[in-house]
């Protein structure tokens, strides 16, 4: 269903990750309310509507800091899933883990007690995290590893030593490590206005270098070897790539925090691509449903203060993803399904009327049967079985719609006639049907076994002026307006 | 102005000449496209030395077009046929500049060279196989480029776009532009091609058509497994 929908390998596996996401985030909902929810009772009404009204000066500085967020993860992550790196966000996030543990260990010996020194942290996050993509991208280079076993190797390398580290720091003697772990899932309630306003700057800075370099990454992202040739340094227009997704992730380290950081860069990114296929609406689009998903995350999260907020900001972006992935009007899977039924209803009711003519046509001495004819003449369901490699159950479906449609008349004794409408209808499929036959057997050397297979295909797409053309053309080889059967006609013109 | 090359293919000793068409011929696997790509510092060289109007690619990149093999891109990308002619211009326009108005203009104009300028607003991936070529060339024409390298333009396109790009190449030909078009069709070399440079790994032949195209050459290049080449030999022989 999801390759279908996504043609491209990456596309699909993005698709799969935000399902994942998803799952994964609706799992610990279920399977430990307790983790989530503070154990004192739910907020009042009163607290809500302060929060829904923005009443407190830290609300709406958190809200406008994860909303900013949202915009540029949107629009970092637009390029990521071009560039078909969707998972390097996952890798970096996930690779920042021992670059947090490692500062905060050197800081506390060097100077005892400011181990949490934001800063530095934030520094020991980025590091890491680059140093995680250089890798995946190293190993892909030099080894005969395929991407995908390259992420999942620096990933998992990364974070078992950062978990062991944060193991080993809520042993050390000196340090309490309470609020290290507040990375892993981030804690927005717990934001101070003062880091959320460097937290904005720096979004606003990821934004911009992203917008200003719109078309060259556009450029890297669909074709890398004309950009090399025409001079665009490639290899550092894909490490600034990285560098903006490693920023990211260092801004919503606190916000979403490390692990779900890539849903912030794919979610809004993905959702977006159902909408739309112009590449400028697609960033616009994805800022957009970043902010939204980051906003309505952090409002449920200040209202419930222990909820994690990383958790709900992606619960809101996959609901966001989810009515995309159904509803989007480029490639939903709602106006697929419709678009493919319709398809398939046609396809079949012309093949049932095509049916119905030939075997009418196997007992008349014409070629070009008179209307009157075509009306009066009746067919038992037997004969349709027989003439067509159809299941039971599908001939009585199409005959049932055809009646419905008023295409086809049955009779007190199991034959069906064809109504006006439908014995017009039929004329035309076969016509058509035929003049694409005779097409491809006189123009493109094809086997006339092989032209009736490839007619079923293609007649139902031939348009009005491709009909026309092929009239002209071929009608005049044969003198009516409806030629026979090239299967047991011997064909006028250019032989094979 | 000389292309003198030895990239990872090796042994290839070759000057273009100036306003003509030279098709690069040889069988799967032979490096065509890799020569092409050497060519233009996309993969590193062993040894050899490449150089384009007597300097070396660097400096003269703006000279120079590239157009890839089609498949070589993912055309479901969320871009318009007007999208991917105007990035020939990108150089042009220069870093963090937007595409404006006469750039697009300009853009458009290349999309009408090939026959494209209906077709500017469709996403790329509604065009069919030869309406894709033909923007991926209307983009190397957009760059007014003095020197054209094409890898297969005419691998897979219907026979209205192969009528296309070849009377864009006797264009940019008759404006004294030189094209290396790497090419599939053993039929047509003598039909479309001033002078021909047969590779398989390493340089078999290169020079006029007239002279090089010839049944004992292609049967070095191909090692004489294919009938086909019987065929054409005999025409080329008996003409």
């Amino acid at each position: 269903m999801i390759r279908n929908l996504r043609p491209n390998e990456s596309g699909s596996v993005s698709a799969l990750r935000s399902c994942s996401i998803l799952l994964g985030t609706l799992l610990l909902f279920l399977l430990c309310p307790n983790a989530l929810f503070a154990a004192e009772a739910p907020a009042s009404p009163s607290a809500i509507v302060r929060v829904l009204t923005l009443q407190d000066y830290n609300t709406r500085v958190v809200l406008l800091g994860t909303s900013l967020l949202g915009v540029c993860g949107g629009i970092v992550g637009v390029f990521m899933l071009l560039r078909k790196r969707s998972l390097i966000g996952d890798v970096i996030g996930h690779s920042a883990l021992p670059g947090i543990a490692i500062a905060f260990i050197v800081t506390q010996i060097i100077s005892p007690g400011t181990g949490k020194n934001l800063p530095i942290l934030m520094f020991g996050a980025f590091v890491f995290g680059l140093a995680g993509a250089v890798c995946v991208l190293l190993i892909e280079r030099y080894s005969r590893i395929r991407a995908d076993a390259a992420l999942a190797i620096v990933l998992s390398l990364f974070y078992g030593l950062g978990t062991s580290l944060l193991t080993a720091i809520t042993r050390m003697p000196t340090a309490s490590a309470a609020g290290l772990s507040s990375f892993l899932n981030g804690k927005t309630a717990s934001l101070l206005a003062g880091d959320v306003w460097v937290f904005a700057g720096a979004s606003l800075l990821l934004t911009i270098v992203t917008l200003a370099l719109f078309k060259e990454l556009c450029l890297l992202c669909f074709d890398s070897n004309y950009a090399g040739a025409s001079g665009w340094p490639v290899f550092w227009l894909d490490a600034l790539l990285i560098g903006l997704v490693a920023g990211v992730t260092i801004v919503g380290m606190q916000t979403v925090g490390l692990i779900l950081v890539v849903a912030i860069l794919i979610i809004p990114a993905a959702s977006a691509r159902f909408w739309t296929d112009d590449v400028r609406h697609l960033t616009w689009m994805a800022a957009l449903l970043g902010a939204l998903s980051a906003g309505v995350g952090t409002l449920v999260s200040s209202m419930a203060p222990r909820l994690a907020a990383g958790a709900v900001i992606v619960l809101s972006g996959t609901l966001v993803f989810l009515v995309s992935l159904f509803g989007g009007t480029q490639r939903g899977l709602f106006w697929k399904w419709r678009e493919h039924r319709r398809r398939r209803a046609r396809i079949g009711r012309h093949d049932l009327l095509r049916a119905m003519y030939e075997l009418i046509e196997a007992t008349q001495p014409d070629i070009d049967i008179p209307e009157q004819r075509l009306i009066l003449a009746r067919v038992p369901q037997s004969r349709i079985l027989e003439k067509r490699s159809w299941s039971p159950r599908r001939v009585d479906q199409l005959i049932r719609r055809a009646i419905r449609g008023e295409l086809l008349e049955s009779h007190n004794d199991g034959t069906f006639s064809l109504t006006p409408e439908g014995a017009a209808l039929a004329r035309r499929a076969v016509r058509n049907h035929r003049l694409w036959e005779l097409y491809l057997i006189t123009y493109a050397d094809v086997a006339p076994s092989q032209a009736d297979y490839d007619a079923d295909q293609i007649e139902h797409v031939l348009g009005p002026e491709m009909i026309r053309e092929l009239e002209e053309r071929l009608t005049r080889q044969c003198g009516t307006s409806l030629p026979a059967s090239p299967h047991t006609l011997d064909l006028p013109g250019p032989t094979i | 102005m000389a292309y003198q090359r030895r990239p990872v293919v090796w042994d290839i000793d070759y000057i273009a000449p100036t306003g003509k068409l030279v098709a690069i011929i040889g069988p799967n696997g032979a490096g065509k496209s890799t020569l092409i790509k050497a060519a233009l510092d996309l993969i590193p060289r062993v040894s050899g030395r490449i150089k384009f109007f007597g300097k070396p690619y660097r400096s003269v990149r703006d000279r120079v077009a590239y157009v890839p093999q089609r498949t070589s891109v993912d055309w479901d990308f969320p871009v318009s046929a007007l999208d991917v002619a105007a990035m020939g211009l990108y150089r042009r326009i220069g870093w963090c500049r937007w595409v404006t108005r006469p750039y697009r203009e300009q853009a458009l104009q290349a999309l009408d060279r090939v026959g494209m300028a209906d077709y500017a607003t469709r996403q790329i991936r509604q065009l069919s196989g030869g309406q894709q070529q033909r923007v991926f060339l209307a983009r190397a024409l957009a760059q007014d480029a003095d020197l054209y390298l094409m890898d297969e333009p005419f691998a897979g396109v219907d026979a209205a776009t192969e009528r296309a790009i070849v009377s864009l190449l006797q264009e940019l030909r008759a404006a004294g532009k030189t094209a290396l078009v790497v090419h599939h069709d053993l039929q047509t070399v003598s039909e479309y091609f001033d002078e021909v440079l047969l590779l398989n790994m390493r340089l078999v032949a290169a020079g006029r058509t007239k002279d090089v195209f010839t049944a004992e050459n292609l049967r070095r290049t191909y090692g004489g497994k294919l009938s086909l080449l019987d065929q054409v030999g005999a025409r080329i022989a008996g003409q």
